[in-house]
């Protein structure tokens, strides 16, 4: 009897703290999206914002957001692909892997707002890039490293020994190997840390902020000062500038979030039924 | 079987996994166009020893070879030798059928596009010459361009050795090829071993006594490293001058 | 062709090692800009000093840790129960199909930008803590009062923002433990309630203590949510309803308006920040490693 009201109390407690987890997905983002899916609009998206974001749009916001993280993923993608390449196919009997690997988890866990300061320090001031996107598009690139080697390196130990068996007896090279076998057999692996990084840069903004400053007119050049959607939505909370146009930004975030996620569940699920 | 001439000549090799030697004092010899088959139970050095003909072995941290294997009278493991070339000449099909995840077309050309052949039409001949070889072209002529690994597991090992053949080799390594396989599949192999031979310098690491009985010219019994004896096949199945090869054979171990 | 293989494998090389020059580049410039005002200003005052004031040339930083250990301190509070039991509930009771649905839940909260959960925060918890909270903690202490921005309202935040962190590394040591133990545990006639209590969690002691560490480091090292909501007082909290800021909340809102000493001091309080966030790590890469040679 007293086992049963345990159990009871066990299961009860355990229950309800994991449905508490769910009520405050599920409150944040509908409380966000009843709000503001409303105010997003053929206007928001489209003009350029009228007297600091009360008015108008948020089209240069979105075009901001959408260069300084592409800027990033691009530049970050390379290194961080070759990286992951390193750590599964050229690590094997060198002494100094581990530091490295060490270093590479380190930089995981540095806070966005030690990124900002770093970048602030030596982007904006030591070499004279000022608040720009590339200033602010170096920064993140660092950021996602992390996210991008981590995810292609799980790809790539999925890729069976008897793949690059196959290519070296062929008389391929190790080169060849990987060019040709290796990579395009985790092409989808790839993809998903290129789009958990641009989520990450897309939602990152104290770092942002203190390096690609926070301008809201249209960009022109990558030494232009430029604000992403997460440094406006900020700029309008902390500055109780227009209530309905805080809603839309957050909203509008939240469905790129959810675009996101479901991008990547959907191609690691394929990826998994395939291999 | 006089003067058949030589393909590999194997003396004194020693082959180390970091402290543990897993092959000791191998004095062999490999004759062009026949099959040598390579018998023992498992953990007797068998395959390391294949691998050592192709150096697959490089890939595989710590370990160390001392002795000669030369192949077309040039020593393989010499500073200078172009393992690349090595293993253009001695392919290799392996236990699992390993097809890449790519369609069959793509499979059977990837060798001869990594050494640089890009003519579409040479390509296309190649696949359908090996695809033939290997009497593979009837079952899948119509889904050149259909993913490899959707094949049977017969197909694939049938597409592998075509894959292999593609490169234009003189030697084929065969590790246990059929363990994977059904009867039917590995029936299959055995009857396009005998014909492959012709052409080819054949190896291939068996555990099936009846499989190394029926195929090959020549076999070698390993046993914890070494190899106890190597001689014309039906003289090992009939008249081994080992007892322990006898003992294996007859099936008493292993 | 040799010759342009081993190009290419530097490259890769080199690759490799931006992580490595990333940290190193970051250490050296946060500290380059930081240290001269810690020694200037003496490292203990600077730590122990109970006034921030920037303005007036004061730049002690006790608030600061203060404000950031207590919002902390209260996010795990609330975080860590409802981690583990996630934890639990994913990997040990939820069938297959429901337990994904779940996951991925989780998942999406760790993909939301901070500053959203800042801005919820903001405008719906620093309200209800006005308006609903304060009344009933009047009732106990009459005297009470709060703007609502509060280290409760940065807590409560928090605690959901590190809730993936703990869930997927409490889950994965959660899963770690071998089947033999649960077969072993339910053999001897214990319930699945005993064999999660007194087996399981055990077994998995080292990954969990990891997760919430890791999870302590989230805690201190996020900015845009605490910033709109714990109201950025660089006061010693009396109690759970009154403002508070925090280190990152600190540097990032001084930032933009500082002069040169004060930006020096703020990556002053950055070295502070990037010291705790690494002995934490470490704390954590060692829990975890432990869990390594216990399995």
């Amino acid at each position: 009897m007293i086992k049963k009201i345990k159990q009871g109390a066990f299961y009860g407690s355990i229950g309800l703290l994991a449905f508490l987890v769910m009520i405050s997905l599920l409150s944040i983002m509908g409380y966000i999206l009843f709000n503001g899916v409303g105010h997003i609009n053929l206007e928001f998206l489209t003009k350029e914002p009228r007297s600091m974001g009360r008015e108008g749009g948020i089209f240069s916001v979105i075009i901001g957001t959408l260069i300084l993280t592409l800027f990033s993923v691009l530049i970050a993608t390379p290194i961080g692909v070759a990286a992951a390449i390193f750590f599964t196919e050229y690590s094997a009997g060198k002494k100094w892997v581990g530091p490295i690997r060490f270093f590479t988890e380190i930089l995981a866990g540095i806070p966005s707002i030690i990124f900002g300061l770093f970048g602030f320090a030596f982007f904006v001031i030591f070499l004279g890039l000022g608040w720009s996107i590339l200033s602010g598009g170096l920064t993140l690139a660092i950021m996602i490293l992390p996210t991008l080697i981590r995810a292609t390196e799980e790809s790539l130990k999925t890729v069976p020994m008897s793949y690059r068996e196959g290519s070296l007896s062929l008389g391929a090279t190790k080169l060849q190997t990987i060019t040709r076998v290796i990579i395009p057999s985790c092409l989808p692996g790839i993809l998903t840390g290129i789009i958990l990084g641009v989520g990450r840069a897309i939602g990152e903004t104290a770092a942002v902020m203190l390096t690609a400053g926070s301008n809201l007119r249209m960009p022109t050049s990558l030494l232009d000062s430029t604000r992403t959607m997460s440094v406006h939505l900020y700029t309008l909370a902390s500055e109780g500038i227009s209530l309905e146009k805080t809603f839309a930004t957050a909203s509008l975030l939240i469905i790129i979030v959810l675009i996101i996620n479901t991008a990547a569940n959907a191609i690691t699920s394929k990826y998994i039924i395939k291999s | 079987m006089e003067n058949a001439s030589t393909k590999f000549e194997i003396d004194k090799l020693n082959l180390f996994y970091g402290s543990f030697q897993a092959l000791i004092d191998i004095d062999m010899t490999i004759y062009t166009n026949k099959i040598t088959a390579l018998i023992g139970p498992s953990g007797c050095g068998k395959s390391t020893f294949i691998r050592t003909l192709n150096r697959m072995n490089d890939l595989i941290l710590g370990v160390k070879t001392t002795g000669l294997v030369k192949f077309d009278e040039m020593d393989i493991y010499a500073v200078d030798y172009d393992v690349i070339n090595l293993r253009k000449k001695v392919g290799m099909v392996f236990q699992k059928p390993n097809p890449f995840p790519k369609t069959i077309f793509e499979n059977i050309v990837y060798g001869p596009k990594v050494h640089g052949e890009k003519n579409r039409d040479k390509l296309q001949e190649i696949v359908e010459k090996t695809l033939k070889e290997v009497a593979l072209w009837e079952e899948v002529k119509d889904r050149l361009h259909k993913p490899a690994l959707g094949l049977s597991g017969g197909q694939q090992q049938r597409l592998c050795i075509a894959r292999c053949l593609a490169v234009e080799p003189e030697v084929i390594l065969m590790d246990e090829p059929t363990s994977a396989l059904d009867p039917v599949a590995t029936s299959k192999i055995e009857s396009l071993l005998e014909e492959l031979v012709e052409k080819y310098t054949i190896v291939i690491v068996t555990h099936n006594m009846q499989q190394a009985g029926r195929v090959s010219d020549y076999t070698s019994f390993f046993l914890s490293g070494k190899v106890l004896e190597t001689d014309k096949t039906e003289i090992i199945f009939s008249n081994p001058t080992n007892k322990k090869t006898e003992e294996y054979i007859t099936g008493r171990f292993g | 062709m040799k010759a342009y293989e081993k190009i290419v494998e530097k490259l890769i090389i080199v690759c490799a090692i931006i992580s490595t020059i990333s940290v190193v580049l970051i250490t050296v410039f946060i500290f380059r800009s930081g240290l001269p005002i810690l020694m200037n200003y003496g490292v203990i005052d600077f730590i122990f000093g109970t006034n921030w004031s920037p303005t007036n040339g004061n730049y002690g930083i006790l608030p600061l840790i203060a404000g950031t250990l207590s919002v902390t301190l209260g996010a795990l509070i609330i975080g860590v129960p409802m981690g583990i039991a996630s934890a639990i509930i994913l990997s040990e009771i939820l069938p297959g199909k429901v337990a994904r649905v779940f996951k991925s839940a989780i998942e999406l909260l760790a993909g939301i930008p901070s500053v959203v959960y800042g801005f919820f925060g903001l405008i719906v918890l620093v309200p209800a803590i006005r308006t609903f909270i304060l009344p009933i903690v009047q009732l106990v202490v009459p005297k009470a009062t709060t703007t609502g921005f509060s280290i409760f309202a940065g807590a409560i935040i928090l605690a959901i923002m590190i809730l993936p962190t703990i869930v997927s590394i409490s889950e994965n040591s959660i899963k770690a433990v071998p089947r033999e133990f649960r077969e072993a545990s339910l053999a001897l006639g214990a319930n699945k309630m005993e064999t999660i209590v007194r087996v399981i969690i055990p077994a998995a002691k080292s990954g969990i203590i990891a997760s919430i560490i890791l999870g302590m480091g989230r805690a201190i090292g996020e900015t845009m949510a605490v910033i709109l909501i714990t109201g950025n007082m660089p006061k010693i909290p009396g109690g759970p309803l009154d403002s508070v800021a925090t280190l990152t909340g600190t540097i990032a809102m001084e930032m933009g308006y500082a002069d040169a000493t004060h930006q020096q001091a703020l990556f002053a309080v950055g070295i502070i920040l990037f010291m705790i966030i690494m002995l934490l790590n470490a704390i954590a890469q060692i829990s975890a490693h432990g869990l390594r040679g216990n399995n």
